[in-house]
């Protein structure tokens, strides 16, 4: 591991002064010290967050919700208020890595996890988001974990978090400060598709930090599913999750919102997909189109081709779990 | 106010010498086992490295070192946590727990009796892990059921397989009888 300078930071404002190109915060550490292990990760200084008052999970005047930087995966997970008007979130949340790991991995955290690809994660191997220029040995290499949607050729690494698969359905807003102020970013958003630049993951600028997520007012009336399906039960990433959301009135879906992971460079929504399904009734055929809408740009590798049926039958089945009559 | 930590002044209790070349230390001062300990200690070691290899604390294991295992599981605050993905530094003020201090070959906390009698191990390196990841669910939501158990306890891996036994024990304790 690289020499690094640590500091504790006090307060928001002693983050953001001391942070900067080179410079990482560290919260739960599950990402950023495993991978500073394996010298993916080189920050010149180490930002010790944990001590800033960013746990906090609380309603939003004026409706929704807002939950901390900091706030726990677990904590959150099991929020009163997230189990009973955002269960999708406390669902996706509880499928995801381990209850050790959830009780360290914070809210933003878990939004900068980085990709599962072997190759980013070993020194040894060509990576353009590691190192860019280099090539991409998941192209053509061990790709059964990796996107088959918004990929380039540079870059076919998938988002590996179910957090920010719900988050994406929910239509979470990520509250950022800096240097130059704050801001707020739609998730739909806040991340970049590789291009020619897959080391750029999202819109945060070098020395900026999260300080919340917030979540609009729950739809009323709506129910919603986290199906997740991977290589064992427990404690693995996703090959493809759907995130579902949906109110149905009188057999007429009225409003939908559908978010996939496991399957794309960043948490996967198509809106034209949801417009498909949105004010008609609910039948296999609809269903089935939605999935067809979503998958229609995919581009698979050898060794992850079985991902496009896979992500349809993922999608349809959760749909239909969400919109069978109670 | 931000805490600038740099290298000062108090060695550190019971640490190995610096090495050449090592970086400053950094003091902490947390309580393991109940007892308050002040060390000084790189900033790049891990809170398992500095259980083991400073405090010579051996019971927790470190099998993968990246999480991926539950060996290296220790409460902190209590909270089960995996301590191979935390830098000591960060452990400044907490109360950490450690198998150590779990129990006592004459007072065995209930998890470790359990284990014991459901013979929930069989090498028994992935068992300080497993004993401190079980004691913390038994203040977690759990449901009832065997499944609800092995999935709460499914970021400990036993490479033996004792899993089944493993949950019985867990069991055991949550239902006495």
């Amino acid at each position: 591991m690289n020499l690094f300078t640590f500091s504790r930071a006090a307060s928001v404002a002693d983050a953001l002064r001391d942070a900067g190109a080179g410079a990482a915060f560290v919260a739960g550490g599950t990402t950023l010290i495993d991978l500073m292990k394996l010298d993916v990760e080189t920050p010149d200084a180490v930002i010790d967050i944990n001590r800033l008052p960013l746990a906090e999970v609380g309603a939003v005047p004026g409706g929704g919700l807002r939950i901390g930087a900091l706030a726990r995966n677990s904590d959150v997970a099991h929020h009163a208020a997230v189990v009973r008007d955002y269960p999708v979130l406390a669902e996706a949340l509880l499928s995801g890595a381990s209850p050790q790991l959830r009780n360290m991995a914070t809210t933003a955290g878990n939004l900068l996890q980085r990709t599962r690809c072997v190759y980013f994660r070993d020194t040894a191997s060509a990576c353009n988001k590691r190192a860019p220029g280099s090539g991409c040995a998941a192209i053509g290499g061990f790709n059964r974990n990796l996107a088959i949607l918004g990929t380039s050729e540079h870059c076919i690494a998938s988002n590996p978090s179910d957090q920010n698969v719900a988050l994406t359905a929910l239509e979470a807003t990520v509250q950022i400060t800096g240097a130059r102020g704050e801001r707020s970013v739609p998730i739909g958003e806040f991340y970049l598709l590789p291009g020619d630049t897959p080391d750029c993951e999202t819109v945060l600028e070098p020395g900026e930090l999260i300080t919340s997520v917030t979540l609009p007012p729950a739809a009323p009336g709506a129910r919603s599913t986290y199906l997740k399906l991977r290589d064992r039960a427990s404690y693995e990433f996703a090959l493809a999750s759907a995130a579902v959301i949906a109110t149905v009135t009188g057999g007429t879906l009225e409003r939908v919102r559908i978010a996939m992971g496991g399957i794309g460079a960043k948490p996967w929504r198509i809106r034209d997909a949801e417009l498909a399904l949105e004010g008609k009734a609910v039948t296999p055929d609809r269903l089935a189109e939605a999935a067809r809408i979503i998958l229609a740009d995919a581009k698979p590798q050898p060794g992850n081709a079985f991902k496009v049926e896979l992500a349809k039958r993922c999608l349809v089945h959760a749909l239909t779990l969400v919109t069978a009559e109670a | 106010m931000k805490t600038l930590l740099s290298a000062a002044a108090a060695p550190a209790v019971d640490a190995p010498p610096a090495r050449p070349g090592a970086p400053p230390g950094i003091e902490i001062a947390c309580t393991v086992n109940g007892k308050r300990v002040a060390l000084t200690v790189d900033p790049r070691a891990t809170l398992l490295d500095t259980l083991r290899e400073t405090l010579e604390l051996t019971g927790t294991k470190k099998g993968c070192d990246h999480g991926q295992c539950g060996a290296c599981t220790v409460h902190v605050n209590g909270r089960r946590v995996n301590s191979c993905l935390s830098f000591a530094v960060m452990h400044d003020g907490d109360a950490i727990t450690t198998i150590e201090g779990l129990g006592t070959p004459d007072h065995l906390h209930p998890v470790q009796a359990a284990f014991v009698a459901q013979d929930g191990y069989q090498c028994g390196y992935c068992t300080p892990g497993q004993i401190m990841s079980a004691a913390a669910l038994l203040n977690e939501p759990c449901g009832p059921a065997n499944a609800d158990v092995a999935e709460l306890m499914s970021g400990n891996i036993c490479r033996c397989g004792a899993y089944q036994n493993i949950v019985a024990a867990v069991q055991s304790v949550r239902q006495p009888g």
